[in-house]
């Protein structure tokens, strides 16, 4: 400590309080956004599964989506026909079960683990078909075309979910979700069952090819390089001529207050 | 002028041999006693304080060394190691120059690393050492001096305004009319010039804006796909996919204006009209399949692409201004800084059941210009 109580008063004390804040900030922030990413396995369905799932569906989602899955007006849409695609999106991301009702249902921890999620999947998909969950084969992205997949990114997703699949707002408190977290088997379904908001982009409109290529360029573009370190939210180039323009700007602060500083005599 | 008298007086001498060894490719002799217009004055009347007989006694007004000299010296050495890393810098600015020769995207980059990281060292370190020394080895005493008028006395004024005169006679301008009038006629195509240079930044736009490459019976293509599609594939309410005018896919210039949204609806959820042209609040019904309704994507407004979809409101949202667009009702501007409706493009399917056009736009898309609507669609 005497160290410090012998150079606090120090002329460049100051600066590096200051840098040193700065520094600080920064680790922290890189440190609480880093992501993750996990991966799910197409169900096979059986009466016990969709038993299971039945019993599952009454426990957790049947207050708002009524015992039968017909809905509730003005609160939770039938899932009648809605396939088990939609399921797995919503119960896998954690969107559902919903913890309150709210202009947009944000993601969040699951609370139905893999095997239950697929089990409630069953039980709907029972009830009126639909879009069955993708087997790991129709979501994989080996051999997909990058390029196309970012042409279609671009002109069909980018105007919500922003170019690099960073989200955006929509109207009344609904939000585009930024898709960092989002997996190749979830984005698929999220093209192919259009949930909440957003449009349906079924299997004749964007071929099963073309969503890989799509998924191909959503995750691809998440491990391109940050020039400067940073990835500044992935907002486009104001974010980084901001942080630039307010760096340059601290520095020219920093730099004229040292230039005019009040020279030392040698007797001070 | 402190010696009064006229430069270039008749007799003075000084004319001759005065001037400036620069001008010495003139004509000697030239026998005129009078200066001439950008020439510099004789001698004599430059030197203003050599008519002052006693200069003053020398006071100093800046201390000739800093006080501490033990320091000062340790100053010299830290600025003087500042200017030689400058000076490495500047040698390493060279080197990446010559030695960063890459033509790849990533040469590219290292290159311009090194060259900006360099310079910038370069100058940094200059402006740092600079400062120091400026703060450490110069007295900080503070100067006054005192200000004079700017205005120049009435005779330097008077003297100006003869010599401007005699030049203005001298070189004939004024005298000569000819010469003067031929001189201003040969600037003229000089001033002109910029007329035509903005004439060609580009071709007129005639009608051009009024009219897009849609026509009767040409498909609608998927963007990026480029490949047609039937009400069949596109059977599940609440898609929306981009759509270009087939085989366009390369012309950039078309797709500016031809670029559609085709959305699938419920039946029942549009609010149709019979009639064969748009009304407001409405869809018109001939120019739809299967509740397929395809508006332009280029936004009213400012013309962003409008494409912005939510199948729960079904309002088509511009992201620019938040212009919003009821799809159901026409694309009617239901908020935002758009003027007009999302122009419908009339649709019909062609024999083999593919979606295609029934016509142009009826009405020009886009941004609202000076001309628009002075050509029938």
């Amino acid at each position: 400590m005497s160290w410090i109580t012998a150079r606090r008063r120090h002329p460049a004390a100051g600066y590096a309080i200051l840098v040193l804040g700065l520094l600080l900030i920064g680790t922290v922030y890189a440190a609480i956004t880093e992501g993750s990413a996990g991966a799910s396995a197409p169900p096979v369905a059986n009466a016990k599964q969709i038993a299971y799932g039945r019993k599952l569906f009454v426990a957790t989602c049947a207050t708002c989506h009524g015992e039968y899955a017909q809905g509730q007006a003005d609160t939770a849409p039938s899932l009648i026909g809605v396939g088990a695609a939609a399921v797995d999106f919503q119960v896998s991301t954690g969107r559902m079960p919903a913890a309150e009702l709210g202009a947009e249902n944000p993601r969040k921890t699951p609370r139905l683990n893999e095997r239950q999620t697929h089990a409630v999947a069953a039980y709907i998909q029972s009830l009126g078909g639909g879009p069955p969950i993708p087997s790991a084969a129709e979501v994989s992205t080996t051999g997909a075309n990058v390029g196309l997949g970012q042409r279609l990114f671009v002109a069909e997703c980018a105007q919500c979910h922003n170019f690099v699949g960073a989200g955006g707002a929509l109207t009344y408190g609904k939000y585009a979700p930024a898709l960092t977290q989002a997996t190749p088997t979830q984005i698929y379904e999220a093209m192919l069952t259009g949930p909440e908001a957003m449009p349906v982009f079924n299997n004749a409109t964007i071929t099963p090819a073309e969503k890989r290529d799509i998924i191909a360029y959503v995750t691809r573009v998440r491990s391109e390089a940050n020039p400067g370190g940073f990835s500044l939210g992935r907002i486009g180039p104001v974010t980084e001529g901001l942080v630039a323009f307010l760096g340059l700007l601290l520095f020219c602060v920093l730099a004229a207050m040292w230039i005019t500083a009040k020279q030392r005599k040698a007797h001070d | 002028m402190t010696d009064g008298m006229k430069p270039g007086q008749p007799g003075e001498g000084g004319w001759q041999s005065g001037h400036d060894p620069a001008d010495a490719a003139e004509p000697e002799g030239h026998g005129s006693p009078h200066r001439v217009i950008g020439t510099p004055p004789p001698a004599e009347a430059r030197t203003m304080l050599a008519a002052q007989d006693t200069a003053p006694e020398h006071v100093r007004e800046l201390p000739a060394d800093p006080d501490d000299p033990v320091r000062a010296k340790k100053v010299e050495r830290l600025v003087a190691a500042i200017f030689t890393l400058a000076f490495l810098a500047g040698c390493g600015f060279i080197a990446s120059y010559v030695l960063f020769t890459g033509h790849t995207l990533v040469g590219v980059q290292h290159s311009n690393m090194a060259l900006g990281g360099s310079l910038a060292l370069v100058l940094l370190l200059l402006g740092i050492g600079t400062v120091i020394w400026v703060r450490h080895l110069m007295p900080a005493v503070e100067l006054t001096e005192e200000r004079h008028p700017l205005r120049s006395t009435e005779e330097e004024r008077a003297e100006f305004k003869e010599t401007f005169e005699e030049g203005a006679e001298a070189s004939q301008f004024v005298k000569r009319p000819l010469l003067r009038r031929t001189l201003m006629l040969a600037s003229l195509p000089l001033a002109a010039a910029p007329l035509v240079l903005l004439r060609d930044l580009g071709p007129l736009p005639h009608n051009d804006l009024d009219y897009t490459v849609w026509r009767k019976g040409l498909r609608l293509w998927v963007y990026g796909a480029n490949r047609p599609i039937s009400p069949a594939e596109f059977d599940t309410p609440g898609s929306v996919i981009s759509i270009i005018p087939a085989g366009y896919q390369d012309d950039d210039d078309a797709l500016a204006k031809a670029a559609v949204i085709i959305i699938k609806f419920r039946p029942g959820q549009l609010h149709f009209t019979k009639e064969n042209h748009p009304v407001n609040d409405k869809v018109v019904e001939n120019w739809t399949v299967d509740n397929i309704v395809a508006y332009s994507k280029i936004c009213t407004h400012v013309g962003c692409p409008a494409a912005l979809y939510e199948q729960t409101t079904h309002h088509i949202l511009c992201p620019c201004h938040q212009s919003t667009f009821d799809a159901t009702r026409g694309a009617k501007v239901i908020f935002g800084p758009a003027p007009r409706p999302l122009p419908q493009l009339p649709i019909t399917v062609d024999a083999q059941g593919y979606l295609v056009a029934k016509g142009d736009f009826d009405q020009p898309v886009g941004p609202s210009f000076f001309e628009r609507g002075s050509f029938p669609q």
